[in-house]
């Protein structure tokens, strides 16, 4: 724990802008795995969703890494919040990505959210409202990669791989293998 | 897309992307709150000139799972009955503010007319116009031969589906042509040669009027209604003539291919163009098109009020 929160904001990003390469992200989710079962618990009661599209690789990883540890395979699902958005006007429509609820439901269970960057928070916020239509979890918990800042809503994340000063101009790019062919995270701009 | 005039306005990534958005919508139906946010403040006109039951009702679930405000006006108990004409009722809805116009019209040609008449700005979506097209029907049956024929993913390449019945009064096997064969699919027409409409070999599929001929390893067959209410003239001699030829009764169904399905895009003549064995055995999904008209509609608005907004916004910042 000392560790990772020593390496938070420690290292800058490089010439490339680069600020977590695979390595990092590694450690960075088998931490937030650990984080998880140490705050649950355990990991009887957990439920993990990522929100598409690059959460719901973050929450196989972190899954993969709360079985290496407890030898438990926790429920594993996932959330696209496109008809959640409050932005349809601004943005338009979108092709929808896979929602996939675990069998078991996620009523009375803790769910832990699972993103890439944290931002805005509007998000999370239709994430919120995607999670009470389907059904009602005992507490619900949010785990990002990186944490950019600039909230324009009261929400905040319980586990945060990684804390990002950037400024409203940049863009964080974070890219995974499974999506992107490639992990590492980079602050553009 | 800002309006569904015809199925011919689909290329088929855009019948691959509805099928696609329809699939996932689907699955709203099987949780505790059938409801999504998405449409919410839109209002969603249902114009109904013409009798319809699945449609209206499937259109009118759609809009409201989306959130939508929906206003149903139905021609009997309006002012179209006091002689409106279509100009003036669709003035008054551009005055109510709709976002969208679901639009059925006995006359071929009203949905394109509502559309690009400069009367109204709404989208329009056209819920079948006489004896033209009705695309959302269409669409419905392709989501549904895709779910049984390839598991619900991709498009039809390769299969082959039998349209039976009253081709000339069918806007459904219009729509169905042009969308089956946009998705891969080839069609064969089967009809008395009085039901077939005059330029049916400018159709993009065969045609034949021998339906033990057509049948044999077709991984689909969709029976047509007699729609008695267009017939002016005998196109056949009796009904029983009719359905000895043409019917589909369980013997013919057993020709299909091994997981060959029936379709019928209702109301059905039960012992008339389908047996009532039939219509209730193994093969039929008929039931089950109507749960995917309400995926399918609810795919249909959602895309295309969304396109709209984008575009309306690309004109704002221009």
């Amino acid at each position: 724990m000392a560790d990772a929160e020593a390496r938070r904001g420690s290292t800058g990003p490089d010439a490339s802008g680069r600020v977590l390469d695979a390595d990092d992200i590694a450690r960075v989710t088998r931490r937030i795995a650990h984080e998880i079962l140490e705050r649950s618990h355990g990991p009887s009661n957990v439920v993990l969703m990522g929100i598409q599209t690059r959460g719901v690789p973050l929450a196989q990883r972190i899954a993969g890494s709360i079985q290496d540890i407890e030898g438990v395979e926790v429920p594993l699902g996932s959330l696209d919040i496109t008809m959640y958005r409050d932005d349809l006007r601004l943005r338009g429509a979108r092709p929808l990505e896979v929602t996939d609820v675990p069998a078991l439901g996620v009523d009375d269970r803790i769910v832990v959210l699972i993103d890439d960057v944290l931002f805005s928070g509007r998000t999370i916020r239709a994430a919120l409202d995607a999670l009470s239509d389907i059904g009602r979890p005992r507490a619900v918990q949010l785990a990002v990669l990186v944490d950019r800042g600039h909230r324009e809503l009261p929400i905040r994340a319980d586990y945060v791989g990684k804390n990002i000063p950037t400024s409203r101009e940049q863009a964080v790019r974070v890219r995974l293998t499974e999506v992107d062919g490639v992990d590492e995270v980079a602050v553009e701009g | 897309m800002r309006h569904l005039l015809s199925a011919a306005d689909l290329t088929r990534d855009e019948a691959l992307l509805i099928l696609d958005t329809a699939g996932e919508l689907g699955k709203v139906t099987d949780r505790a709150v059938k409801k999504l946010p998405t449409l919410r403040g839109r209002t969603v006109v249902n114009l109904f000139f013409e009798d319809s039951t699945r449609t209206r009702i499937s259109f009118e679930a759609a809009a409201k799972r989306l959130s939508a405000d929906l206003i149903t006006f139905s021609a009997k108990g309006s002012s179209v009955s006091k002689g409106e004409s279509l100009k003036d009722t669709a003035l008054t809805l551009e005055a109510m503010g709709a976002d969208a116009v679901v639009v059925r019209h006995e006359a071929s040609g009203a949905p394109h007319r509502l559309a690009h008449s400069g009367w109204i700005d709404c989208a329009v979506i056209n819920a079948g116009d006489g004896t033209h097209e009705h695309p959302t029907q269409a669409l419905l049956d392709a989501f549904t031969l895709r779910h049984h024929l390839s598991g619900g993913e991709g498009a039809l390449d390769g299969r082959r589906v039998v349209i039976v019945g009253d081709v000339l009064h069918s806007r459904v096997a219009r729509s169905n042509v042009l969308l089956l064969h946009a998705l891969g699919a080839s069609v064969t027409l089967v009809a008395p040669p009085t039901l077939m409409p005059v330029g049916v070999q400018t159709w993009p599929c065969e045609v034949s009027y021998d339906l033990d001929d057509a049948l044999p390893g077709a991984s689909a067959v969709m029976m047509l209604r007699v729609q008695r209410e267009r017939m002016n003239a005998a196109y056949f001699p009796s009904t029983h003539e009719y359905s000895r030829r043409y019917g589909l009764d369980t013997r013919r169904a057993s020709l299909l291919a091994d997981d060959g399905i029936v379709l019928h895009p209702g109301p059905m003549n039960r012992g008339m163009e389908i047996t009532a064995d039939v219509a209730d055995g193994q093969r039929s999904v008929i039931v089950e098109q109507v749960t995917n008209g309400v995926n399918v509609r609810m795919a249909v608005l959602y895309l295309i009020l969304g396109a709209r907004a984008e575009a309306d916004l690309t004109e704002a910042s221009q």
